[in-house]
């Protein structure tokens, strides 16, 4: 059987046998083969089911359009499903596997379906899972689930990798069909910068499926000699196995190139596919056309394809489906492929609807007959004609080719707002309204069906793009072609067809179309949704048409009437790993690292994610087993002697100018015009609309010079935010801002012993005694004998507490120091996890509490916003809405039965109410078990929680079954007095 | 889309922040009689014209300035880049 079906000649290389297996069985095909031409040669006809009624399906087009040969490719992790066999180039040691079968293609059990057809039309899904709600979930979706879908996945990660790119170009020709490579080669001979992108191996588009001539040479061989001068111009970049996926605003398009799909082993150092982003002055879109079928009984047996893409199997694959074959054809365009085949051997009859049609060689032509039905279960067998005069005759043939003419490819005419149009000449829509921005259109895709025609308008349409750009371009010679014009008179579908496939993915049927008529889904938006015509991975590419033109029928209107068809990004499925690129795993996005990480990771140091950043959580010793040990230990020690934590990521922000002051009053909400230089002041920062937005210091440097730290999150949007107040509102301040937050490493050193094991650093010029530098000071100074640093004394553990910070570059150099000096107070370094209990054991506010629903009423410091001066929130934040008496306040919770914790999220309600969202009293924003006080607490918001302190209340989740008493108290579980700070 | 920044000439929208309507920019003073309303107006009601729309992008991945663009909601084409600055000065803020 090895090659049974291969006729001579053809793009392919003999002197390259190629070895490949589908669904199990070995075969052999040559380059230049598709998967689906080499199994077409091999006389393999059935390759795959269809979705819904398991019906047997062999390839209906030899291109992109494909909608029935879908397979799934390679093996193991790098499996891919749903794979058109007719776009596949063939690789030696190819793995192909059928989809949507069990448990063989040739027996397929589900094929059931197609005997309960009548049960399974259009709305099927709507109608019939509709009640009860409850069988939703448990029954009807796994059913569905298990019937629906084509390919399956490998589970496993994708083991290859993706890229994305970015080129400019001054033209972007999009196709490389006769318009395209003249298009392109004009443009370039201008001197534009083109790129040209066809989404075949082959550049020439339809010219490599024809045997007219072009000048003196083949079609195929004008091409290949087009493509040779482009490849010899270094201002053109052409580019094969692209696809151009989509048309973007201002000239930006979308392009997935094919790298290593095509070989047997991707070169470890290549990725799988592009995805380029192409900025373009001009585009050009020479996409050709797709032929569209003829709707009729029993249209979809493997063997039945488009007469076009039976004719390219035998002229690029020199392969035939069949040896005695039929065309049907309600245009000239049919004739030419029975010509060809006949020319290589293969019987043909022509079956045209057209009853004046006349045999344009030597062949049979039934004038006037329509094909009324067909046989053969897993491939054609016969076709039943109905002729002119109503006598019926059958054929015997294996391969049935199909014409109802050809459809523009409009697809990126559409992407933005174009609308195409009926055109009566060309029976078609074609492109019209406003196109992508720089987009003109050429050839076929613009309904300019002759080669000639075709090559005119791709010139054409170069001239005046390459002009419009300032060029000069020259008319270069149009050579003659000797291809006719295609004569077509409409005809869409067989009278009388039930099972007459219009959408043969999604195996939409003319009963299914007239039904959602029927039940008025008329409109084009409904008859797609309710019928799914158009919508499997295709997009309909073969079937909206002739979907359109039934509804026109049945409804008694025109094709334009009933509406148009569509068609949005992408133009073929598009693989998710090249929309990800490179961001995946570990680069999914960037990871920032403090100046300690090494030296923490040395620690053995716990980390996690804060934001773009990673932080250690906390450091285990030998010996600890559990997290809360560690956590607990560093919180002691910290307390009792002194603590090191890295807090490098806060936000730092550097504010100078004479009206620098003035700045900071607009944005905190409390005052800072008369902060002296050296002090540090706790601010909090409102959005416009009253509620916190951050919160953080600001240290005096000098009249006119602040450092503002804000949290490690909001980093990057409150420096967005004040650069919005600096420049729309206040565009006249002196004051410049520039985030420093990478330029210092920062180490906060807490605990009783902080100011000890400071001095043993600091260089000895600098008074750091509490006289010298009491709390809240901020100031300049130099440490380990000259290094220049920041010392700030503030606190957010409660503790007698400072931040040193010194230029990012010393941060690995510094903690190393800092833990040697403290060594004799066993000093002790501690992660985000230790620092999250002690502001919680202290009271202090953090992410969880300014949580975008609180105000500073809430926290507790609505004092702080000053009515004395404008800032950003204040005038909002005094709304009746937000200054409920009964408003939430910010509170301590600590269990009645201290043995239990106590839950973030959980709610509180007053003992006796019912527990319901209406009798809600507040909930836990953070929750720890404080070492210090030997149990659970937590900070909640309480509705008047400031004037509830020593009450019971039932704390309740009845999701995760919490259920019992806490009270309320201060949120200031640790030295509320202050004393430890200013120790 | 492509921004033709005032400084930095052609950049890709990814570059840029989106914040919304430039009548941002038109803070009201907190001292006037009815200021409560005027910011209320000020934070919640908003345009949603299909057509020509004066809006704020911040050039974050770029040299962090604000700017107004105006852009055609229906058809995305920008027919003005200007700094949201000069804007804000033009339209009589100051301090």
């Amino acid at each position: 059987m090895t090659n049974s079906n291969r006729l001579s000649g053809g793009q392919i290389d003999r002197t390259k046998p190629l070895n490949f297996q589908f669904d199990g069985k070995s075969f052999q095909g040559y380059q230049g083969d598709t998967l689906a031409s080499a199994l077409l040669a091999n006389g393999v006809r059935l390759m795959g089911r269809s979705f819904k009624y398991h019906r047997p399906r062999g390839p209906m087009t030899a291109g992109s359009e494909e909608p029935n040969a879908i397979v799934e490719l390679r093996t193991g992790a790098a499996q891919e499903p749903n794979t058109r066999a007719t776009t596949a180039e063939l690789f030696d040691g190819l793995v192909a596997k059928s989809q949507n079968r069990w448990p063989s293609l040739a027996f397929d059990a589900m094929a059931i379906n197609d005997r309960l057809s009548n049960f399974l039309t259009a709305g099927f899904y709507y109608k019939t899972f509709m009640w009860p709600a409850a069988f939703w979930e448990k029954v009807y979706e796994p059913i569905i689930r298990k019937a629906a879908g084509l390919g399956t996945l490998s589970h496993d990660p994708d083991p290859d990798c993706y890229d994305k790119g970015f080129l400019h170009c001054d033209i972007l020709v999009i196709g490389a069909g006769p318009a395209g490579l003249i298009a392109a080669r004009t443009a370039a001979r201008a001197g534009a910068q083109v790129i040209l992108a066809d989404e075949d191996f082959r550049m020439g588009g339809r010219l490599n499926a024809e045997t007219f001539g072009i000048g003196d040479l083949g079609a195929p061989d004008w091409a290949a000699q087009q493509v040779a001068e482009l490849a010899s111009l270094p201002n053109v970049r052409l580019m094969t196995r692209t696809t151009v996926m989509g048309a973007y605003d201002h000239g930006i398009y979308g392009l997935v190139e094919r790298i290593t799909d095509h070989l047997p082993q991707s070169p470890a150092v290549k990725p799988r596919q592009i995805l380029w982003r192409v900025y373009s002055k001009r585009a050009i879109l020479a996409a050709g056309a797709t032929e569209r079928p003829i709707v009729f009984e029993n249209n979809d047996r493997p063997g039945i394809m488009l007469a076009g893409s039976l004719r390219t199997y035998a002229n690029r694959w020199a392969v035939t489906p069949a040896h005695q074959v039929a065309v049907f054809t309600n245009n000239d365009d049919g004739h030419r492929t029975a010509i060809d085949l006949i020319t290589r051997g293969v019987t043909a009859t022509v079956i045209d609807t057209r009853m004046d049609a006349k045999s344009l060689g030597d062949y049979e032509t039934l004038a006037g007959g329509v094909v009324s039905d067909t046989a053969g279960r897993l491939g054609l067998t016969s076709v039943q004609v109905t002729l002119a005069n109503g006598a019926q005759r059958s054929l015997s043939v294996g391969a049935l080719g199909v014409s109802g003419g050809w459809n523009p490819n409009v697809h990126l005419t559409c992407h933005q707002r174009g609308r195409p149009a009926w055109d009566d000449r060309i029976h078609a829509f074609a492109p019209a309204g406003t196109l992508p921005a720089g987009m003109s259109v050429a050839g076929a895709a613009n309904g300019v069906f002759g080669t000639h025609d075709a090559l005119q308008s791709g010139h054409a349409a170069a001239i005046e793009a390459a002009a419009s750009l300032g060029f000069a371009p020259q008319s270069i010679d149009i050579p003659d072609t000797r291809d006719a014009p295609v004569n077509l008179t409409p005809f869409w579908h067989v009278a009388g067809a039930k099972r007459a496939w219009v959408d043969q993915q999604n195996d939409v049927t003319a009963k299914d179309i007239k039904l959602a008529h029927q039940e008025n889904f008329a409109s084009v938006e409904h008859l797609k949704r309710y019928t799914t015509l158009g919508m499997a991975t295709d997009q309909g590419k073969t079937s909206n048409i002739a979907g359109l033109a039934i509804m026109a029928e049945v409804a008694g209107k025109s094709i334009p009437e009933v509406g148009t068809t569509m068609f949005r990004p992408p133009y073929t499925p598009v693989a998710l790993g090249a929309l990800a690129g490179r961001s995946r795993d570990q680069d999914f996005r960037p990871t920032r690292k403090t100046p300690s990480h090494r030296w923490a990771s040395e620690q053995g140091a716990v980390f996690v994610e804060v934001g773009l950043w990673l932080r250690a959580q906390y450091f285990p010793k030998p010996g600890e087993t559990h997290w809360r040990q560690s956590v607990d230990r560093e919180v002691l020690q910290t307390r009792k002697s002194v603590g090191i934590c890295d807090v490098t990521t806060l936000g730092k922000i550097d504010v100078q100018g004479r009206d620098a002051a003035e700045f900071l009053n607009k944005i905190y909400a409390n005052g800072f015009a008369k902060l002296p230089v050296g002090k540090t002041r706790y601010g909090l920062m409102l959005r416009e609309d009253g509620i916190a937005m951050d919160d953080g210091t600001a240290a005096r440097f000098a009249d006119d010079h602040f450092v503002v730290t804000t949290t490690t999150a909001n980093a990057v949007s409150v420096y967005r935010h004040m650069e919005f107040v600096r420049q729309c509102l206040c565009p006249d301040m002196d004051v410049h801002l520039i985030s420093t937050t990478e330029a210092w490493a920062q180490y906060s050193v807490a605990g009783p012993n902080a100011r000890k094991l400071l001095q043993k650093i600091v260089d000895p010029e600098f008074d750091i005694s509490n006289d010298a530098f009491p709390y809240m000071a901020c100031g300049d100074i130099t440490v380990c004998g000259g290094l220049r640093a920041r010392l700030f004394r503030i606190s957010f553990s409660g503790e007698l507490a400072y931040e040193i910070a010194v230029p990012t570059r010393y941060g690995d150099a510094l903690i190393r120091r800092l833990l040697d000096a403290g060594q004799e107070f066993d000093a002790v370094v501690y992660g985000t996890e230790a620092l999250g209990v002690m502001r919680i054991e202290k009271g202090h506010a953090a992410g969880n509490e300014l949580n975008g629903t609180t105000t500073a009423l809430n926290l507790g410091m609505g004092r702080m916003v000053s009515t004395k001066k404008d800032s950003i929130g204040a005038t909002l934040s005094t709304r009746d809405g937000l200054n409920d008496p009964n408003a939430l306040k910010l509170v301590g919770l600590r269990p009645v039965d201290r043995t239990k914790p106590v839950p973030a999220g959980s709610h509180i309600m007053t003992k006796g109410d019912p527990v319901d969202a209406a009798h809600d009293q507040g909930y836990v924003t953070s929750a720890c078990y404080s070492p210090n006080l030997g149990h659970h607490i937590a900070l909640a918001f309480v509705k008047s929680g400031d004037t509830r302190l020593g009450e019971v209340v039932r704390l309740v989740s009845p999701l995760t079954g919490v259920d019992h008493d806490v009270e309320i108290v201060s949120a200031h579980f640790i030295d509320p007095e202050g004393d430890r700070l200013r120790a | 889309m492509i921004i033709i920044h005032p400084l930095l000439g052609p950049r890709d929208s990814s570059e840029f922040i989106y914040k919304g309507d430039a009548a941002l920019i038109n803070r009201p003073d907190w001292q006037a009689s009815d200021a409560l309303d005027q910011f209320i107006d000020y934070g919640y009601l908003r345009d949603n014209p299909a057509g020509l729309h004066r809006e704020l992008w911040y050039h974050e991945q770029g040299d962090r300035s604000w700017l107004v663009v105006t852009r055609d909601t229906t058809t995305h084409e920008i027919t003005q880049v200007e700094l949201a600055r000069d804007v804000a000065r033009r339209q009589g803020r100051s301090t």
